[in-house]
């Protein structure tokens, strides 16, 4: 079931704000944020543990860190990337619990072409590595109904992707996240970051194509 | 760079990590070719369409739960 809480033009807190929230209860406070992070969350910690039910259980126990550990922020980092360091630790815990310690950096797929190599021209044409054809173009997105069901497309497209490249692609794409972030909240290299990242839109880039063109390919 | 080379590129160039030399024929291709421009569009096209999506949500369960649990919470 995917959900769409995000409204443009709601304004975010700042840090200083949020952070007297939690430390004074404030419940409006809480509630923003558990809509505006839990689902980048239930993804990162869904990439570490087995299950959707486990993943809900560390979102839930960082939560509870969160409120034990507040009054101890001191805004080094932002307040989202001390909350997704905190669910980090418990996940990684948890998936060495569950035995379920895969490494982030030995399923990354390398030299796998993202385009299909029959798009381009073979080694005995006069450009070999051209395009056959030209991509279309794609129409732009005014009336609403077409960027609802562009949205759909993309958030199905986001679903089906493999654990890690959903995780990196939320954390670039929808949190905002620079790369130097992601690799340090993962511990994945810089290389691995890009190919994951890379993969994700190339995959979800295919799927509006198909969409917008209606071509199956 | 053939445009089969550059698609694998799109990433790190859009991400400025590309070195210099690999930049400056990257850009020079994206200059004459049409196909490789529309792509790189379409990357950029994505990437802020994917900013538009949320993500699965919690279950209606944990959230009422912690909810509660930051209502009870000693403070
Ligand atoms: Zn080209």
């Amino acid at each position: 079931m995917l959900l769409y809480r995000r409204h443009v033009g709601v304004v975010v807190p700042t840090d200083d704000v949020l952070v007297a929230g939690l430390r004074t209860g404030d419940e409006e406070t809480f509630a923003c944020l558990l809509n505006g992070w839990s689902g980048s969350m239930l993804r990162l910690a869904r990439s570490f543990v087995s299950t959707t039910a486990s993943a809900e259980e560390v979102v839930q126990d960082t939560w509870l860190a969160v409120f034990e550990g507040i009054g101890r922020f001191e805004g080094r980092s932002s307040l989202r990337t001390w909350v997704y360091r905190i669910l980090v630790n418990i996940a990684r815990k948890r998936a060495t619990r569950e035995q379920r310690t895969v490494p982030w950096t030995s399923l990354v797929p390398d030299h796998v072409p993202t385009v299909d190599p029959q798009r381009f021209r073979g080694p005995g044409d006069q450009y070999p590595g051209g395009w056959r054809a030209f991509p279309d173009r794609w129409p732009t997105t005014e009336s609403e109904v077409l960027a609802h069901e562009v949205r759909s497309t993309v958030a199905a497209a986001v679903e089906s992707l493999p654990i890690r490249q959903q995780v990196v692609l939320t954390l670039r794409d929808i949190d905002g996240y620079g790369a130097e972030d992601v690799c340090a909240l993962l511990e994945i290299s810089m290389v691995n970051q890009r190919v994951l990242l890379h993969r994700a839109r190339a995959t979800v880039r295919g799927r509006l194509e198909r969409y917008f063109t209606g071509v199956d390919a | 760079m053939t445009c089969e080379e550059l698609v694998e590129l799109v990433t790190a160039y859009l991400d400025g990590a590309l070195d210099p030399e690999t930049e400056q024929r990257f850009v020079e291709h994206l200059e004459l070719c049409d196909g490789c421009e529309i792509y790189v569009e379409q990357i950029r096209r994505t990437a802020a369409e994917v900013g538009q999506v949320e993500p699965e949500d919690l279950s209606a369960e944990t959230r009422d739960r912690l909810l509660e649990a930051f209502r009870s919470f000693p403070r």
